[in-house]
């Protein structure tokens, strides 16, 4: 729906820009393509690695090692599994509120979700060729402390 | 054609191990296959207009208009343009890359940039939306609340603890992708 979103207003965009320049569209679509051809091998290993990881860590693996009881050891486990796998978040939340609902821990799964979406083991190849080898590991560390952080919190007010 | 294997070799050695794994145990590696294949049509379907978008921004914005807004002097204006720049987006955090690229390419404050994917990977309107309703408002608010101050800390940090110089090469790098 959002990505609808998306399509309208960048065709919105792209006809505009049709209509004042014809040659500079052109050039915005040939750059388009070049920056997306760039990256394409990185995104396509990326896919294969997180197809291969959720193959093997299916939801029943994860919420076995992340319940109730398993205190620190869990939610450094579920930081672990949040800060490697990358799925997306219309599968991301449904899988935690399973997970939840089959006995992982609040802060297990507030720390899951955190790193999930702030920590890219996977993707840091990618994030490098962007931004350099030790501003990539510097955001995911941080990412990774601070998401402890959150589920610090999210334990204390939620409880 | 040998350049090209030399490019996508590491997705190619990757489809290798998928389909050992496949061999190995059936199951495992038709699962992984049909994980990747939607994945892979998730993500086609988000990114082409991010990608224009990103391209017309290449084309159109100028990069004196991109420093007054993000840049170094951009102050609280920059910021929030970072925080809504990456909350209004679509997909995931790696889509996010390129687009920072060319944000830092046009002369964009790199702490402003990083805030730019901080937004991007938790603050998304769509995506808070979406936690709310399959994990309670309470516990998407409890999040939300302390990602924004954990955002920006994480900018600063990360811009603090690089020099000049490591900065000077981001952004030339930035320049040649």
């Amino acid at each position: 729906m959002f990505t609808i979103l998306m399509y309208i207003v960048a065709f919105g965009f792209l006809v505009l820009s049709f209509i004042k320049d014809k040659k500079k569209t052109l050039l915005a679509l040939k750059k388009a393509w070049k920056s997306f051809e760039n990256i394409l091998p990185q995104f396509l290993a990326i896919l294969v690695i997180i197809g291969i990881m959720l193959a093997v860590l299916s939801p029943e693996v994860i919420s076995g090692l992340i319940g109730e009881e398993s205190g620190w050891f869990g939610m450094l486990i579920a930081s672990l599994v949040g800060s490697v796998t990358l799925i997306p978040g219309f599968v991301a939340f449904p899988l935690a509120s399973a997970l939840l609902k089959g006995g992982a821990g609040l802060m297990q799964i507030a720390v899951f979700i955190s790193t999930l979406m702030m920590v890219g083991i996977v993707t840091i190849p990618l994030e490098v060729k962007y931004f350099g080898k030790k501003a990539a590991l510097l955001r995911n560390s941080l990412a990774f402390a601070f998401s402890f952080i959150v589920a610090i919190a999210i334990g204390v007010v939620l409880r | 054609m040998k350049m090209l294997l030399i490019r996508y070799k590491y997705f190619l050695i990757l489809l290798v191990i998928n389909i050992a794994v496949y061999g190995l145990s059936p199951s495992v590696g038709q699962k992984s296959i049909d994980i990747t294949w939607s994945n892979t049509v998730e993500m086609l379907s988000v990114i082409p207009p991010i990608f224009i978008l990103l391209g017309l921004l290449d084309v159109w914005v100028k990069r004196e208009t991109m420093i007054k807004l993000m840049g170094e002097k951009s102050g609280i204006l920059g910021i929030l343009i970072a925080f809504f720049l990456g909350s209004a987006a679509a997909g995931p955090l790696y889509a996010a890359f390129p687009i920072a690229g060319v944000l830092l390419q046009k002369g964009s404050k790199f702490s402003n940039i990083l805030i730019f994917m901080g937004a991007w990977s938790t603050t998304k309107i769509p995506m808070l939306l979406f936690e709310a309703s399959s994990m309670g408002w309470e516990f998407t608010m409890a999040r939300f609340v302390i990602n924004i101050p954990g955002i920006m800390l994480i900018a600063y940090v990360t811009e603090r603890l690089l020099n000049e110089k490591e900065k000077q090469y981001i952004y030339d790098s930035a320049g040649s992708i």
